[in-house]
């Protein structure tokens, strides 16, 4: 533990609830670290000389008469490189049997970046999955969660994401991970060679529930070193961000807050943009991404959690299960990445924009002609053919299982549209039409006229 | 004006997050400013409550590392904003601090810098005389700010009539300089500098009439302009589940709209939409002025991961650095992005302050405080018969995309224009997602509004907005029957009638903020445009099938759609409309 007895000990605690403990001191500041019998402890609230302490792992067995002492700072994290290919807890301690980590002292949850510091993200960063890169193309500097429902292959898909982006550094944030899955993704890092490239805090299931709200701090300050002081491009991985807005309002509850919506405490918003806010592009090359974890209950993103969140970050990516092709995709309609303006068809090919918006329009239709069929209604020619386009733009594109460059996305997506439409149906730019039209130049259609494109 | 009374000192008490609960022994104002001290870095807070022996202080800083018995200093002062020529193109935080001026790559907590440059030097030239009679906010001389005529003006705060005792001559001076001295009735003197100060939660009201808005606000913007138009002094509020495209919105009106300073309070929001701004802003052209975009704009950043309580002081910095120009005869508009994490702000004081929670855990009075906000936007005539103006356009983020939310109902009984973003359109990607029939603006109601439309744009530009509409109306209704009966089981005329509202919903209301050209329409182009889509719907066509009718209206879509990318009035654009008329004649009964 990095936090020595240096202060005098105090007890006569006279409250005690789930989260908290309340006592007499007049030596307190606020936010600071205290150490209950043995237990990491932070000053939430200060009256008087009433103090109220919320311990981190939780208040049972803590006495009346439990020793307390003031460790006279906030939270902090050793950094250095030291910390690369470790494994943490949510208090920065090695629970992978190696040594401490010697280096620099930094308390975490430090100041937001000045915004006139920050320069405009234009990197792409590429997954291989095209209902990411073809769709909601993400941008060195973003922030954005995967919101999924529990049971889909979320964690493998993060894993995925980690290893394919070209980063220097990946941060992995375990909020409530189960065991297997923090093994999984201890295998799939050492398995790749990756492992000094990685760095983890890890709460898993079996660890308090509290501890969690340490973990997204302790993982952006160690971001932070690697991208600040080091220039390096850091991608951070946090999951699973709804167990940590859990514990939020476990804590705010038992401080008797009035709850909004969906009882989670009033400050949500602020509490989750404090985070997500440390994505960063730096002028001198280093960048902070953060790829994270909203787990859906039922699906619903108007529950308190997604929503929030879907303010704050910038864009989301929408995991369904596609019957029709009988694998997860990216779902085209709620999946957003708000940053793709500043790469597609600048740092990709030209047509990028035009053809993701034509894909996804002709995609739609598809869903309007599927709603028609379940409703017992004829289809079209028209419907048909958006059908059939559907399943081959899923399993071709939209699939996770896939792993291609963008150029083969617009591609395929140029192949399909000449295999299944008309010009006149895509209502692309004429000028790349010109360039990429694989079809014949004639409208198929017997009733219209000639395509005057010349 | 420097108040030289003694003020309160006080000790800190307790404190919960950015709550300080302070004792003094001498007496404080509510709002008055303090300073809290925790070893050498001073913390600005303000008193929001007091009761009994405690005063409630809402600190716009983390409060970490803070013990009870620190001291707090109070100033007798109101958060107050600092005003003179230099305000343009600056980049602020919610208290106007100049966030250029900040050299740390992080923002240190209790650091602070000019909003001013003190240094510099302005060419200033009187338009007052000695011996003339003025008061607050009478023009005294000019200056040239970027493209603009910055006046200076009496101080603000100046009680009463006063005359010119000097005036400094054409030329050069500092921005502290002596411009001029004022004596008033009793011999009492005030000298004017180019800097005043005003408090940022009281409304500058000098100016002798304001008037209900009845000019239009060209925003470029098809489905604002050609369907729900915004006046200039009008106010607006654009509710929307994330992601449906507020800030897109809102950045292209700060881009194309005819307005002399545009203020871009971004409140509770991303800081890389802040950094959009001032990389792009520099390299765009004002499309009325020819002169960069950043030269006309002010932002002020409140980012969501800045102070919360700062959120609150932002939008009012924003007004009241508003209400400077205006005071000047300018057209300012303001786009505040989003005003609900102002309210969430408010939230999250009041129930710290464990106040009566009103719906949804939002204070009571947050209907007041919203149109008490509002109001403060306007049309003016100055003393001097000028005009001036602010225009205000807000965004609401319901929580869970409810529009039934308290901030969006709060919100919509104050703003005049509602530019609902549905949820739907966003999802297809029919963007700018407005919804066309949910929105509205009350000012096509002003008979002022509809004269000046009919002068300005044509004699029956409202009987088209409102013809426009009502086919929008017959389009969804036609859908929905095609959707309940099937596509065989209505008459063609339904296909046709569905299509043609496709047709405008295509051609009027999508429009992409990223294309140069679709980007921005002049009204002049709006016009024609809705004129030629009008005659389009009046047309009758020979298509037997409701296949025939979609893919008939999907080539008219495509067509149309090149037109909007391509330039008005082009040799490519004369081109594609003459295609156009050629598809038309194919199929067009006579
Ligand atoms: N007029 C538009 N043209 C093209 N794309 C748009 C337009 N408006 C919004 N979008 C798309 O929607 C995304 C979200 O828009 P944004 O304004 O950031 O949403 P909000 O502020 O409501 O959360 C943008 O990143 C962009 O991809
Ligand atoms: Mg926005």
């Amino acid at each position: 533990m990095q936090y020595k007895a240096f202060q005098p000990i105090f007890s006569k605690i006279t409250r005690i609830n789930k989260a908290t403990c309340e006592l007499q001191s007049r030596r307190a500041s606020y936010d600071e670290l205290a150490i209950v019998n043995g237990r990491l402890a932070q000053v939430v609230k200060i009256m008087g000389d009433q103090v109220t302490l919320q311990v981190f792992s939780g208040t049972d067995g803590i006495p009346t008469n439990a020793e307390v002492v003031f460790t006279g700072k906030a939270p902090v994290l050793q950094v250095s490189d030291e910390l690369c290919g470790r494994f943490f807890n949510a208090y920065g301690d090695p629970i992978d049997n190696g040594p401490e980590v010697v280096g620099e002292e930094r308390v975490i949850g430090g100041p937001s970046v000045n915004p006139t510091k920050r320069k405009q993200p234009s990197e792409l960063l590429a997954t291989g999955i095209g209902g990411i890169d073809l769709n909601n193309t993400l941008v060195t500097g973003q922030k954005i969660p995967f919101f999924a429902d529990p049971e889909q292959p979320y964690n493998q898909i993060m894993a995925d994401v980690a290893l394919r982006a070209k980063a220097d550094r990946i941060i992995l944030g375990g909020i409530g991970l189960t065991n297997d899955d923090y093994l999984f993704y201890k295998n799939v890092f050492e398995n790749a060679g990756a492992l000094d490239r990685i760095v983890s805090f890890i709460n898993t299931t079996e660890d308090p529930s509290i501890e969690r709200l340490l973990i997204p701090d302790m993982a952006l300050t160690a971001a932070e070193y690697f991208a600040v002081d080091k220039n390096e491009k850091v991608l951070v991985l946090l999951t699973d961000l709804t167990l940590y807005c859990d514990a939020l309002s476990i804590v705010s509850n038992n401080m008797d807050q009035i709850a909004s919506k969906d009882n989670m405490p009033a400050s949500l918003y602020s509490d989750l943009a404090r985070h997500y806010e440390k994505a960063v592009q730096f002028p001198d090359g280093g960048s902070i991404t953060i790829i994270a974890v909203t787990t859906l209950s039922g699906g619903d993103i108007t529950h308190a959690i997604p929503d929030n969140t879907g303010y704050i970050t910038e864009g989301q990516l929408f995991l369904r299960r596609n019957t029709d092709i009988g694998a997860t995709v990216v779902d085209p309609f709620r999946s957003l990445s708000r940053l793709k303006q500043l790469v597609i068809g600048k740092k990709t090919r030209e047509d990028h924009p035009q053809v993701m918006n034509a894909s996804v329009r002709l995609y739609a239709d598809a869903m309007n002609a599927k709603t028609k069929l379940e409703n017992g209604f004829d289809l079209s020619d028209y419907d048909q053919r958006c059908l059939e386009f559907a399943k081959e733009y899923a399993k071709h594109l939209l699939s996770i299982d896939v792993n291609i460059e963008i150029e083969t996305m617009l591609d395929i997506c140029w192949d399909l549209f000449a295999k299944y439409f008309s010009i006149e149906e895509l209502s692309v730019k004429k000028e790349l039409i010109n360039t990429y039209w694989k079809g014949k130049k004639r409208e198929v259609k017997a009733d219209s006229k000639a395509d005057r494109s010349d | 004006m420097v108040d030289t009374a003694t003020h309160a000192v006080g000790k800190v008490r307790g404190m919960i997050s950015n709550l300080v609960i302070v004792r003094a022994e001498q007496p404080v104002a509510q709002n008055e400013i303090c300073y809290i001290h925790i070893g050498d870095e001073r913390l600005l807070g303000e008193v929001i409550k007091v009761e009994e022996q405690d005063i409630f202080v809402q600190c716009y800083e983390s409060t970490r590392g803070l013990k009870v018995g620190n001291t707090v200093e109070f100033t007798g002062q109101m958060l107050e904003v600092k005003l003179g020529p230099g305000m343009l193109s600056k980049t602020y935080d919610g208290l106007q601090n100049d966030l250029n001026k900040l050299d740390s790559l992080f923002l240190k907590r209790g650091q602070t810098s000019d909003a001013l440059d003190p240094g510099s030097s302005w060419h200033f030239t009187p338009t007052a005389k000695e011996g003339d009679s003025v008061q607050a906010g009478d023009w005294l001389g000019e200056v040239k700010e970027n493209s603009i005529t910055h006046r200076i003006m009496v101080p603000f705060k100046a009680v009463g009539r006063f005359t010119i005792k000097s005036i400094v001559a054409d030329g050069s001076y500092g921005l502290e300089d002596t411009i001029a001295t004022l004596i008033n009735p009793e011999g009492q003197e005030l000298t004017v500098t180019m800097v005043q100060y005003w408090p940022i939660k009281r409304a500058v009201k000098l100016y002798s009439e304001k008037v209900r808005p009845f000019s239009m606000l060209e925003t470029g913007i098809r489905t604002v302009d050609s369907l729900n138009p915004i006046m200039e002094g009008g106010t607006g509020f654009v509710p929307g589940p994330f992601g449906t495209g507020k800030t897109v919105l809102q950045h292209a009106i700060s881009k194309q709209a005819a307005a002399d300073v545009v203020i871009f309070a971004a409140c509770g929001e991303r800081a890389n939409e802040i950094v959009e701004v001032f990389t792009e802003f520099p390299k765009l052209e004002d499309p009325f002025t020819g002169r960069k975009l950043m030269e006309r704009t002010i932002i002020i950043a409140n980012t969501s991961n800045m102070p919360v309580a700062a959120r609150e002081a932002s939008v009012y910095t924003a007004m009241t650095i508003a209400e400077y120009y205006r005071t000047m005869g300018l057209r300012v508009l303001i786009l505040a992005d989003s005003t609900s994490r102002w309210a969430q702000a408010l939230r999250e004081m009041s129930n710290r302050l464990e106040e009566l929670p009103g719906p949804d855990a939002f204070p009571m009075d947050l209907t007041a405080v919203i149109a008490n906000f509002y109001s403060r936007a306007g049309y003016t005539y100055l003393r001097n018969g000028q005009t001036g103006s602010i225009t205000f356009l807000g965004t609401v983020s319901p929580s869970g995309g409810n529009l039934k939310e308290p901030v969006t109902e709060a919100t919509k009984k104050s703003a005049r224009c509602y530019y609902a973003l549905s949820q739907k359109r966003a999802d297809q990607k029919r963007y700018p997602a407005v919804d066309p029939v949910e929105s509205y603006s009350k000012y096509l109601e002003y008979p002022e509004v509809r004269s000046y439309l009919q002068e300005h744009v044509s004699m029956q530009w409202v009987d088209h907005i409102n013809q426009t509409k009502d086919i929008l109306i017959k389009g969804q209704e036609v859908r929905d029957q095609i959707n309940i009966l099937g596509d065989d089981g209505v008459p063609l005329d339904y296909h046709l009638l569905f299509w043609k509202a496709e047709l405008i919903d295509f051609v009027i209301l999508q429009q992409d903020a990223f294309d140069k050209i679709d980007a921005m329409t002049p009204i002049d182009r709006q016009r024609f445009m809705l004129e030629l889509l009008l005659d389009i719907y009046e047309m009758d066509f020979q298509l037997e099938t409701f296949e025939d009718v979609a893919n008939y209206f999907k080539r008219l879509i495509n067509q149309l759609k090149q037109l909007n990318y391509s330039p008005y009035a082009s040799p490519e654009f004369k081109t594609l409309l003459d295609e156009l008329k050629t598809i038309i004649d194919e199929k067009r009964i006579m």
